[in-house]
């Protein structure tokens, strides 16, 4: 039965409500472990649905006055009311660059088009973000929701949700709700019996990181190699196919209905002067307790990792807060104080990316971590422009050399130089950030650098070349170390001391990590 | 030891098909039949089809694009431009069980590296290779999204979280029988 009420919708609404009280009841130990409980500083405002509603039932959405905000805006609002009470919001793009999402929006409702494009960018490919997964996997119908209602704002048509492949779940719930979204009339032809149409198609992509860039993105669901192209044009005046496009990112999207449904000044309630409403960031890394988080916008670095993430575990040290993914910054702890938004993160080297956390403790060789962060984007650099592919390439060549050993007096400075040249000469977001992870961590952990390139050291004990692992004479001969060893380095008999071949020993690292009578150590 | 070694295809392989080419083989040029003409019409209809290709064969082979460009009446440029950008296309066919290491930064903190040193070891051939039998290729991968049960591992496409270089036999034995090493 096709809704065209609100009538309709409360209807479903109390069909859908004993079953689900049923359901919860039965589900209460079976929750996603990435979903936690919320922490007294938490607010969860696009998580309150993850975890309590069935993800591949729309009546349940319906059930928590779910599409209520599309039928507001399609009965009660013109297409330039949607757009003000979103800028009024303050609601800003939640996909890293932070700009207003309405005011996209603007731009594009003035150009004039047959057809425009509305584009759900679901391609979070930033190594320890994961939201974008999490919120399209349990609460799909919300990312609908804001789709359309945005397609109604600036006049789309068609839209498209260009998801990674590496989401298989995710791409079929959000194949599921649209189905679905489709047989109860939210979307197709007169959406809720009104004159406005809109339709959605997912696109999967095949494992290019660059294919987040809006520009790549298009190219991409184009058929073609996804390498970004200068702008202007900017996208809300030609994109896919030199139509008028606007590319939201997943979050953003499944903020829209509930600023419709509850009003502007309902949103602008959380988060400080610049940056309202709450943000997800998920926590990974070295502390007590990693997953999903929702926290008001400019809560601090500090609250998060110690209050929210419950500190670092097993009793170690905290060395530093990488955030924004590999184009992203390495803050270390006297920075600890400073506000996650968009400026102050800015301010520091970083940046706020999708919102991704990962808390490194003194365990993390920052070199490495740096030279890691560069064989990405090295790797995942389109090869369009110069100074990213080949700027890239010459960094991560120095920087393997450092964590080599082979390090030079003046490597830090070629570092330093080339960076800028980078930044300063590269098309897309990718090249322009690509350095970041190197600059904050040159900035923040000199004496690192200096260590490996003068005395030869690597103080956190990673980097393969620099150090050498030895057992102790407490080593009571399980012998699980020497079945586990790759290069056949350690021998010895049961219950005898063991002993490693420093010239067969790679320095991997298996043996101490299956240890269980802590007898390895590493010099 | 990344992907970038996969990447380096080598330059323009023989276009005429092998004796065991997917274009040779009747019921599989059917499927690639059908997929065309399901998808064809599509505005950017190319990487929904090598989408479906990559998913239903297990590989894209050069005779395969060309086939592919002359049925969509584009330039074979655009097809091996297109297969060749992204690391989910490949142009040898796969083993039976796909095992992808997540290479996002939590699971590389976590030890990823460890645990792809083990698996090389257990399997004997090296990330990007498939082994003897046929039955497991190892692949490095970009971040699985699942941070919080670093470090992960997907095979074919079942998430293991949590994992250790002494546990990993264990995964790769819910797949397939593997003798002691």
């Amino acid at each position: 039965m096709p809704v065209t009420t609100l009538d309709d919708l409360k209807t479903i609404k109390e069909q859908a409500l004993p079953k689900r009280a049923e359901r919860l009841a039965h589900a209460s130990a079976a929750q996603d472990s990435e979903i936690r409980p919320p922490t007294p500083k938490e607010k969860r405002v696009i998580l309150a649905r993850c975890g309590v509603i069935d993800p591949e039932d729309v009546y349940d959405y319906i059930a928590e006055d779910g599409y209520t905000a599309l039928l507001k805006a399609l009965t009660t609002m013109t297409p330039r009311q949607v757009i003000d009470e979103v800028l009024k919001s303050g609601l800003r793009g939640r996909g890293g660059a932070g700009f207003p999402a309405a005011k996209k929006w603007e731009f594009a409702a003035a150009q004039q088009s047959d057809v425009k494009y509305m584009i759900c960018n679901a391609d979070e490919g930033d190594p320890g973000a994961f939201m974008n997964r999490s919120v399209l996997e349990n609460d799909p119908h919300a990312v609908l929701e804001g789709m359309i209602i945005a397609g109604y704002a600036f006049g789309a048509h068609q839209g498209y949700i260009y998801c990674r492949a590496e989401y298989p779940i995710a791409v079929k719930r959000i194949q599921l709700a649209i189905k679905q979204a489709r047989e109860l009339g939210l979307l197709g032809k007169n959406i809720l019996g009104s004159t406005f149409s809109f339709d959605i198609e997912v696109r999967i992509g095949a494992g290019a990181f660059v294919c987040g860039e809006e520009t790549a993105l298009m190219a991409s669901i184009e058929g073609k190699r996804g390498e970004p192209r200068p702008r202007p044009p900017f996208p809300a005046v030609a994109g896919l196919w030199g139509k008028p496009t606007i590319i939201n990112n997943v979050e953003t999207l499944a903020n829209v209905g509930n600023i419709i449904r509850n009003g502007a000044e309902w949103f602008t309630q959380f988060g400080n002067e610049k940056n309202k409403g709450t943000k997800t960031f998920t926590l990974a890394g070295d502390v007590v307790r990693t997953g999903l988080i929702e926290v008001p916008l400019g809560i601090t670095l500090g609250e998060v990792v110690y209050e929210v993430a419950g500190g670092i575990k097993d009793g170690k040290k905290f060395k530093a807060i990488q955030t924004g993914g590999p184009m992203g910054g390495c803050i270390p702890e006297h920075l600890l104080e400073t506000p996650m938004d968009y400026e102050n993160l800015g301010a520091i080297g970083s940046i706020m990316g999708s919102g991704g956390l990962v808390v490194m403790d003194e365990g993390t060789c920052m070199v490495d971590i740096a030279r890691f962060f560069m064989d990405f984007t090295q790797d995942e650099s389109c090869g369009k422009c110069v100074p990213c592919r080949i700027g890239t390439r010459r960094i991560l060549e120095i920087l393997t050399r450092i964590c080599e050993g082979e390090g030079e007096e003046g490597d830090i400075e070629r570092l330093e130089s080339l960076s800028k040249y980078i930044v300063a000469g590269s098309l897309c977001g990718l090249g322009q950030g690509a350095p970041n992870p190197v600059l904050t961590t040159i900035k923040h952990f000199r004496h690192e650098y200096e260590a490996h390139i003068k005395d030869k050291k690597c103080p956190a004990k990673v980097c393969r070349k620099l150090i050498t692992y030895r057992i102790t004479d407490d080593c009571p001969g399980c012998m699980v170390c020497a079945r586990n060893c790759p290069s056949k380095a350690i021998s010895g008999e049961k219950q005898k001391v063991h002993w490693i071949n420093p010239e067969l020993c790679e320095s991997c690292g298996i043996c101490m990590s299956v240890c269980k009578f802590n007898t390895i150590v590493v010099d | 030891m990344r992907s970038r070694d996969l990447r380096s295809v080598p330059l323009a392989p023989a276009l005429t098909p092998a004796e065991d080419d997917p274009v040779i083989i009747p019921e599989q040029r059917a499927k690639m039949d059908a997929i065309i003409a399901e998808h064809s019409k599509k505005p950017g209809s190319m990487m929904v089809i090598l989408n479906e290709i990559q998913a239903e064969i297990g590989h894209i082979s050069r005779p395969m694009q060309n086939y592919l460009a002359e049925k969509l009446r584009v330039p074979l440029k655009d097809v091996y431009g297109v297969v060749t950008f992204y690391s989910f296309f490949t142009m040898k066919p796969r083993g039976k069980h796909r095992i992808a290491f997540c290479l996002g930064t939590a699971c590389y903190v976590g030890g990823a590296e460890m645990l792809i040193e083990k698996a090389e070891q257990i399997l004997g051939v090296k990330l990007g290779e498939t082994t003897p039998d046929k039955k497991f290729t190892l692949e490095p991968c970009r971040c699985l999204g699942a941070c919080s049960q670093a470090p992960a591992v997907m095979v074919d496409s079942n998430l293991h979280g949590r994992n250790a270089p002494d546990k990993i036999i264990t995964v790769l034995r819910k797949y397939e029988k593997i003798e002691n090493r």
